[in-house]
């Protein structure tokens, strides 16, 4: 049976990227590892075998470049996907990003169009440290012109990247490595999911949570406690920082009153200061507590996996705050937290957490 | 190409005298001095063939083809101009002409033209690309990026460098080692080929043997076009006064007007008539005079229209 079909995001973009290209030949994949024997840790094995070496390039280590020539043969009516390994190394793409991509059809008065899909992964734990770990959504996140999709569940990786590449804006697709790893049925056939905003990953009335990316499993886990608790958290998958449709969030927020962002990211100017900020001018009225943004600290990301402990925000840190917002006594919290903090202790902090694989 | 040279030139002349009623009001980077190499280039391809140009755009766009009403409106910031007011005179672009767009950061257009030939590769075109870049540009790792893969693919695109000797207020010879522009392209397994600027015979040879290379599948071109910018880099003015070039030295370089140059080789052959060039003037005069009232009567977009087209 088809509902039985159970696979990884990183299994679900590959077979995302292989139905794009069968769909439409102006579909083509650039980047560096895209043809070697790892396949971008899997979502672009056997596609080199499938499509040949015309429309699966394994790109020069020339970021900026590579971004122009993908720009230049989108205009000219290709519709590229090109993948970055990191974010780090995208950061020499910027030129071209900014400037060319998210701006082309502005200019051009409505005439050229820049159909593009840019893939990049955000590295976390093993001691990958400053250079391999960043998780910089804002800065794509900041420039009108380009689309921002930050998946977390297999299904949504699908759907979201196969209307990636149908849409006729560049859009930078935020791939957190972790979120890899998780797990969902997937259907095996074609099916989009329109790049217009969040969905409601948990139904609750008391906080609501809006997580980007891999949060959204620790926000998970941390309402499943605080049901136990007695606080029913609405957990709010962002999945699209840009454009981003504050409406879902506003609705929440009007039947629960309180929010929390909890960010792979920054948490300074980062994607929860601009939702928060936006929550406090729209809906302020319906706010019983002051929001409340977690993420990571203002530094870079350490190395040694004693220095990073407390660096990723846990669903132990969203339990304690969501805790706080909801004026839940130390009484009701004590045992509740005791219970999640030796779950989440099983599990060093530098590893995936093993049940945030799913299914979800 | 006499005619495209001294189209060129008269614009630039105009849009010079008339930058101080400040009702242009966008930076201007004028071609005056550079026709030869546009006019030149333009010349050896075909309308279906694309340029991708930077902010010292008005020549290559007039050069292609480009719609005169449409640039001058834009310079204006009305409507009506090519980019309906949103780019500005480094942005011209006119894609019914192989005018594809003009990008004003140095060496950012480059790529985007390997991109477009890239293109005609996957979907089998018979077409070329070519992209304009100053003798900067060969700084910017961009540059080299994007001839490393144009040479792995052998894509059919021209990388024509227009070497003027200066960024901006800066000599040639104060940022870049005495080294012939063609061996950075022989490092990269990319034919080369120098020739005057301002000779727009030699221009238009050597282009019409990089295309013809290109169309066999031969892959990519360096042309290295040494001239000679006028004017200030950006504004309508002179400079030479101002302290990082000599009169002397411009008055060299205006010695080899190449609009002049052209004009007595070809009154020389008998091929540029009495008269003919007077006719010519008047033409592109009467026609210079109707886009600029055209471009003047034009409405201004309105400023609610200014969010449209972030997205497509």
């Amino acid at each position: 049976m088809a509902e039985a079909r159970i696979i990884s995001v990183a299994q679900a973009l590959q077979e995302a990227t292989d139905l794009a290209m069968a769909r439409d030949p102006r579909v083509y994949l650039m980047g560096e590892g895209v043809a070697d024997p790892k396949g971008i840790f899997g979502t672009t094995s056997g596609l080199l075998a499938k499509y040949g070496r015309e429309r699966v390039i394994e790109m020069p280590i020339s970021e900026n470049g590579m971004t122009g020539v993908a720009i230049g043969s989108a205009i000219g009516g290709q519709r590229p996907i090109m993948v970055h390994q990191r974010v780090d190394f995208a950061l020499l793409s910027l030129e071209q990003l900014f400037n060319n991509a998210a701006k082309t059809h502005y200019v051009s008065n409505g005439y050229h169009k820049v159909p593009m899909v840019v893939r990049m992964i955000v590295g976390r734990g093993w001691g990958q440290g400053p250079a391999h770990s960043q998780s910089l959504e804002t800065l794509f996140a900041y420039i009108p012109g380009l689309k921002l999709v930050m998946p977390a569940t297999a299904f949504e990786a699908k759907g979201l990247l196969l209307a990636a590449v149908e849409d006729d804006n560049p859009v930078i697709f935020l791939e957190h490595r972790w979120v890899h790893y998780s797990t969902g049925h997937v259907p095996q056939e074609w099916y989009k999911i329109p790049l217009e905003g969040s969905r409601i990953a948990r139904l609750g009335q008391d906080l609501t949570i809006v997580a980007t990316s891999y949060m959204l499993f620790e926000a998970l886990l941390a309402a499943k406690y605080l049901a136990e608790a007695g606080i029913e958290a609405e957990v709010i998958d962002l999945m699209i920082a840009r454009p981003l449709n504050m409406a879902p969030i506003l609705d929440s927020l009007a039947k629960t009153g309180r929010l929390m962002t909890v960010d792979t990211g920054f948490v300074t100017h980062g994607l929860g200061a601009e939702i928060v900020a936006r929550a406090v001018e729209r809906g302020s009225s319906s706010l019983r507590a002051a929001p409340a943004r977690l993420g990571l600290p203002d530094h870079p990301t350490p190395s040694s996996r004693e220095l990073v402990r407390r660096y990723y925000p846990v669903s132990l840190d969203i339990l304690d705050k969501a805790a706080a917002m909801a004026g839940l006594s130390e009484e009701r919290l004590a045992p509740v937290r005791a219970c999640l903090s030796i779950e989440r202790d099983k599990v060093p902090f530098d590893v995936p957490y093993p049940a945030f694989r799913g299914p979800f | 190409m006499f005619r495209t040279m001294l189209r060129i030139r008269m614009v630039e002349e105009m849009i010079a005298a008339r930058y101080s009623e400040q009702e242009m009001r966008c930076p201007v980077h004028l071609s005056t001095g550079q026709e030869a190499v546009p006019a030149g280039v333009c010349a050896a391809l075909t309308r279906r063939d694309e340029i991708v140009s930077t902010h010292r755009c008005h020549a290559h766009y007039l050069a292609k083809g480009g719609d005169l009403k449409a640039m001058l409106a834009e310079i204006y910031g009305r409507a009506t101009g090519c980019c309906g007011g949103r780019g500005g005179s480094m942005h011209l672009m006119d894609p019914s002409v192989g005018m594809a767009l003009s990008l004003p950061v140095v060496s950012s257009a480059i790529p985007v033209a390997v991109g477009l030939a890239l293109g005609y590769r996957q979907r089998s075109e018979d077409r070329v690309s070519a992209t304009f870049l100053g003798d900067g540009s060969v700084e910017e790792g961009v540059f080299h990026e994007s001839m490393n893969f144009a040479a792995l693919k052998k894509l059919p695109v021209l990388f024509v460098l227009e070497n003027n000797f200066y960024a901006v207020y800066t000599k040639l010879a104060d940022w870049q080692p005495d080294r012939p522009f063609e061996e950075l392209a022989r490092a990269h397994a990319v034919p080369a080929a120098r020739a005057d600027g301002n000779d727009v015979s030699m221009v238009a040879s050597a282009t019409a043997e990089a295309v013809a290379r290109a169309r066999r599948g031969g892959g990519p071109t360096l042309l290295v076009f040494d001239t000679y910018r006028w004017r200030e880099h950006c504004g309508p003015g002179y400079d030479n006064d101002i302290g990082y070039r000599s009169e002397d030295e411009f008055l060299a370089w205006r010695e080899r007007d190449p609009v002049d140059l052209l004009r007595r080789r070809l009154t020389a052959k008998r091929v540029l008539r009495d008269g003919e060039e007077q006719t010519m003037t008047s033409s592109i005069r009467s026609e210079i005079e109707a886009a600029l009232q055209a471009a003047r009567a034009a409405p201004f977009p309105q400023a609610h229209t200014a969010a449209d087209h972030v997205y497509g």
